[in-house]
């Protein structure tokens, strides 16, 4: 059980979070046309064996969503914080 | 009959003036306060308690403690009886009943050993072979024999009525075991100030001090534990449990901790408790097991741990037998001679291995009188049910002839294995360590802690002194510095003198002698040792081979007596190290935990708990049937007399063409969407326009997901400028919200939208058919609702009553139509308020199965269509995206293989025969006789009866449908053996042109 201390409501069981994937990804412009960047944004991730940016929502909490620094062997979390510069867009607060 | 006549007339830590009377197969015994089940049917001379797994040996009390493998019964009855108990972990109680299992009629006369006719048969992989058997219909006859005699207790078939409970909870530190390094651990911990958890799975805390002799500071050891257990409950800071397991270290030092709180009755409140717990720093100090040593029929009753013998004898006052053979490898089993001796118990004598032994001991052997036979080995022990004697044979190589003894109980002790079963969920496997001849963790985390027996410290000073540093340094390392609780000490804990004896010399002996008989090395599952000769000779020769092959270590006790064993035999067979075989690693649990305890109260209806719409009240009253959508329970139709689902919602269906009808949508998702940049928002969202869409008008959408596929459709109206609404369906309604707030919060933070669910905030109602406006024109105030004043796609907020609406002009039946939106909690006084205004417009409440029915007449698509796969093109409103914007799945849904012209798009279907029903999930195909994987052209997707059309209709998915159309096809469903000829049309069958709904 993983315990992931949301930036809004403290330490909490994963069980109140759900998992959004790599916080690395970034949506390509708006008019990029080229497929093949579409299809990675989409498609393509890295499996790292170690420290993984990834994308968690409180989903039972705050709804905030979060980047997590977790290492993928250990499960430590090193980091936690509001996925965008610290600032929440449709936070609760 | 002798009452208890293997008591001990004096000694143990039971309290003889408490007697407790209980049943063991129909049989009232007698037993005391403080004993095991184990040791009051050991005490009543109950030997042969079970029969084996597979061959249905006699077996019996092996151990003391949680690591038994054979002395499994069932304890309780009726839909209380819980089967696989360990008598030696239940604690006895006035009014227990408990009875065999695996066996009958009794444990002594079992008809079921049957299988130990078939024992040739039964060996390693039998299972696997003998589906390869050439008679293979010899093997089906008997293996329904074979299976039924083999297996363990069975559980009440009935609801467990008992209550479960979880709770969560947080320390500082955890102590797993309460023998003396734990003790120490939690004490010392405890002094710093920290908030400590000391858990043990026994129902008596203390662990080895309660079998020891040995002094603590003059104390005995079970005193001076109890004195310690004691101090640590008057401290507020210490949570102290026993009957406890922690069965599993999870990531980021959470555990499971399962608490038998209900083990003393039959009936109790709470039958057991599941803890998460949460700690910062963990201390070990979970002890060891002792380990068989292997010769023939060493599963025969009578052959027990050499400490679980001494653990009788001295905790609970009971002999295990009149005449005790020890059997060793190592020193340890010396300490039982001499506490059986002291309880003036006969001591036939001790047979080690070993060629030589610590003089000390052997003077020790001698004044006592216990004859010590050094290079010898058990062979075989002798009996039919029960021991009555062991053959010996020297290891000197002379060939010297076998001698017999008389004994009717064999203590052995091969050795002792830490328990770190715990240490290795976090650390990985163990290592083998050749000095200690046993499996140690070396490498757990710095917020983990290893003291005591199960770190290799057999030494009761050093487990003292490594307990009580472990728990000072836990304290210390989380900055508590002796800020203890009031009249604690908050000064180091004095470490206190202990004797150093300590187990020595263990010599590794895997190999015994070969004999006639079988020898077990995994008791609870029946490997034998000739299984794992045969797995070596068969290529399964890894250990995570050879534990799939024989079974070994599966079984409940998770092989903990048996692993290291067989690891053993495995290296010499294929000569190697022990080290070079490896280890399985341990997962949680530890031990067996019942699923009611992950259940907790959880459970019925308790563990969906459903949603209920406001008017939930009203649809009970007028009898609705309710359908599950989700964690909703939605009215699927309002029976009349005693109408069937079919001919209700026909009715209903076919009223709302005719006049007028009221569903209710309270379940639609509802998403309040505000903010300067909602528009663009929106635009970026749906595939459509939305930049200029009007205060005061509504518009359809669909959204994709990323990767091009429809995720969802619903119509978004604006309230104000910076105001909106927009509704989901149902089943996505979560879906949505979870889409929008991570594109708001992560992909585009830097649009100014906030949004928020107002599912739960608003009932929802549609009130549909020709009659609805000037139903509604009579109970709405302040709105016109004429055609011109509000027109198809107009919303507006109005009063029904007091009560302030919004009215939305949108269809979803084709009818001209209206939805209705009323705080949740005027949802029923505005829903009777439009009935009362329908009676004279003899309105009619309708439910899903019409709602279906009317929206499939319209090829309105739903979660039937929109079910993941579907791409805007299939379902026909490719012309609705506009490309020359960014919207979420733009690009990918241009993929080659998502604009294919073969995709199957979305269609209508006929039955030829108007009156064949149809199904959802049939194939279409040429022939109703064509080969379906080959040849299928689409699926039916969503079905009902029109009517409107007067027949069964169908919507679908169909290769080149519009060429299609007016083509004879066949609906076909294999499984069901069923096939209809249906003819292709278009997915829209009533008014196309939409004249109904704009009327």
């Amino acid at each position: 059980m993983l315990s992931i201390d949301c930036p809004q409501c403290g330490p909490r069981d994963h069980t109140e979070f759900s998992y959004g994937g790599d916080a690395r990804v970034q949506r390509p412009a708006a008019d990029c046309d080229d497929p093949t960047v579409w299809h990675d944004y989409v498609y393509a991730r890295e499996n790292p064996r170690g420290v993984h940016h990834e994308l968690w929502q409180h989903s039972q909490g705050c709804r905030s969503w979060l980047e997590l620094q977790r290492h993928t062997v250990t499960h430590e979390i090193t980091q936690v914080r509001l996925a965008v510069g610290g600032s929440v867009s449709g936070g609760s607060r | 009959m002798i009452e208890q006549p293997f008591r001990l007339a004096t000694g143990g830590l039971v309290d003889r003036a408490q007697a407790i009377d209980f049943v063991y197969n129909g049989t009232y015994y007698k037993g005391y306060q403080g004993d095991s089940l184990a040791s009051a049917l050991l005490a009543n001379g109950e030997r042969v308690l079970a029969r084996s797994f597979k061959y249905h040996r006699p077996r019996g009390v092996f151990s003391a403690g949680p690591e038994e493998p054979s002395a499994l019964l069932t304890v309780g009855w009726g839909t209380r009886r819980e089967p696989n108990a360990l008598a030696t972990l239940q604690p006895l109680y006035d009014g227990l009943v408990a009875s065999s299992q695996n066996c009958w009629p009794s444990p002594r006369f079992d008809l079921g050993a049957v299988n130990s006719w078939f024992a040739p048969l039964l060996s390693a992989g039998f299972y696997y072979k003998t589906f390869m058997w050439p008679g293979h219909s010899a093997w089906m006859r008997f293996e329904k024999i074979i299976r039924k005699a083999a297996g363990m207790g069975e559980a009440s078939r009935a609801p467990d009525p008992d209550i479960y409970r979880k709770s969560h909870a947080f320390c500082d530190v955890l102590v797993v075991g309460a023998g003396p390094a734990g003790l120490m651990a939690a004490e010392a911990a405890a002094d710093t100030g920290a908030r400590v958890w000391l858990v043990d799975e026994q129902p008596r805390l203390g662990g080895q001090l309660n079998r020891e002799t040995e002094l603590i500071d003059g104390l005995d050891g079970h005193d001076w534990a109890a004195r310690r257990v004691a101090r640590l409950q008057k401290n507020d800071a210490v949570t102290v449990l026993a009957n406890t397991t922690v069965f599993a270290a999870y990531d980021n030092m959470s555990f499971g901790l399962v608490e038998r709180c209900g083990v003393l009755q039959h009936k109790p409140e709470t039958r057991q408790r599941l803890w998460m717990l949460r700690a910062s720093r963990v201390i070990y100090a979970t002890g060891a097991i002792e380990r068989p040593l292997l010769f023939a029929d060493n599963d025969r009753p009578g052959v027990m741990q050499a400490n679980a013998v001494r653990s009788y004898n001295n905790q609970y006052g009971v002999s295990c037998g009149h005449r005790t053979l020890l059997y060793t490898n190592n020193d340890s089993a010396y300490q039982t001679a001499v506490d059986l001796c002291s309880s003036g118990q006969a001591v036939v004598g001790v047979v080690d291995v070993r060629a030589q032994i610590n003089p000390d001991l052997a003077q020790q052997m001698h004044e006592l009188g216990v004859p010590v036979k050094l290079a010898t080995a058990v062979q075989r022990a002798k009996g039919r049910q029960v021991v009555a004697g062991a053959e010996l044979i020297a290891l000197d190589g002379s060939g010297a002839a076998v001698s017999t003894v008389d004994c009717d109980c064999i203590a052995v002790s091969g050795g002792w294995s830490p328990n770190v079963q715990l240490h290795s969920m976090v650390a990985g496997m163990p290592g083998f360590d050749a000095d200690l001849v046993a499996m140690l963790s070396r490498q757990l985390p710095a917020a983990y802690q290893s003291v005591g027996a199960c770190s290799g410290s057999y030494c009761l000073q050093a487990c003292l002194e490594q307990g009580a540093l472990a728990g000072a340094s836990a304290g210390d390392s989380l900055g508590f510095s002796g800020q203890a609780a009031a009249g604690f000490s908050g000064q180091p804990a004095a470490v206190p003198m202990a004797g150093k004896h300590t187990l020595s010399a263990v010599e590794a002996f895997w190999q015994p002698p070969s004999a006639k008989g079988k020898q077990f090395v995994d008791l609870q599952h029946d490997v034998c040792r000739s299984d794992i000769a045969q797995a070596h000779s068969e290529g399964f020769q890894s250990v995570e081979h050879l534990k799939r092959y024989t079974t070994l270590g599966m079984a409940g006790d998770q092989g903990r007596s048996s692993n290291l064993n067989a690891l053993a035999l495995m290296a010499e067979h294929r000569g190697v190290e022990i080290s070079a075989v490896g280890s399985t690693s341990s997962r949680p649990p530890v031990s067996p935990v019942a699923l009611g305890v992950f259940g907790g109260l959880e459970r019925g209806q308790h563990f969906r708990p459903y949603r209920r719409s406001p008017m939930q009240a009203w649809h009970d009253a007028r009898g609705a049937v309710l359908q599950e959508a989700g964690l909703w329970r939605r009215p699927q139709y309002y029976p009349i007399g005693g109408e069937s689902l079919e001919e209700a919602y026909r009715r209903e269906a076919a009223h709302v063409r005719q006049k007028v009808g009221i569903v209710d949508v309270s379940s639609l998702g509802k998403i309040q969407i505000n903010g300067p940049d909602s528009a663009e928002f929106l635009h970026r969202v749906y595939v459509n326009n939305w930049l200029k869409l009007p205060v005061g008008k509504a518009r359809y959408g669909v959204m994709l997901r990323e990767d091009g596929m429809v995720l969802d459709d619903g119509t978004t109206s604006r309230w104000g400028e910076h105001d909106y609404l927009m509704t989901t369906t149902t089943a996505n309604a979560g879906a949505v919200m979870l889409h929008l707030e991570h594109l708001l919060q992560v992909v585009w933070p830097d649009l100014r939208v906030r949004i928020s669910s107002v599912t739960e905030q608003w009932a929802g109602m549609a009130v549909a058919g020709p009659n609805s406006r000037e139903l509604l024109q009579a109970c709405v105030t302040g709105l016109d609702l004429s055609n011109e004043s509000f027109p198809f796609m107009a919303v507006a907020e109005a009063q029904i009553g007091e009560v302030p609406v919004r009215l939305l002009r949108i269809s979803f039946s084709g009818e001209l139509a209206y939805e209705v939106y009323a705080p949740a909690n005027h949802g029923q006084s505005v829903w009777e308020a439009i009935m009362r205004a329908g009676e004279i417009h003899d309105i009619m409440p309708y439910g899903t199965e019409a709602l279906g029915a009317l929206r499939i007449e319209k090829g309105h698509v739903t979660g039937n269509e929109l079910d993941g796969r579907t791409t805007l093109g299939d379902v026909g409103m490719a012309a609705m995206a506009n490309q020359n914007k960014d919207f979420i799945g733009r690009m990918l849904m241009r993929r080659e293989g998502l604009v294919a012209t073969d995709r199957p798009v979305l269609s209508g279907f006929k039955s030829v025969d108007p009156s064949e029903p149809l199904q959802a999930g049939a194939i279409l195909l040429r022939g109703a006789e064509a080969e379906v994987e080959a040849e299928k052209l689409g699926h039916i997707s969503s079905v009902t009866f029109s009517p409107a059309l007067g027949q069964h209709i169908a919507l679908g998915f169909l290769q080149q449908a519009r060429q299609r159309t007016g083509d004879r096809l066949y609906a076909v469903y294999p499984l069901r053996d069923h096939a209809v000829e249906v003819e292709v049309c278009e997915p829209c069958f009533l008014d196309p042109e939409g004249g109904r709904t704009r009327a």
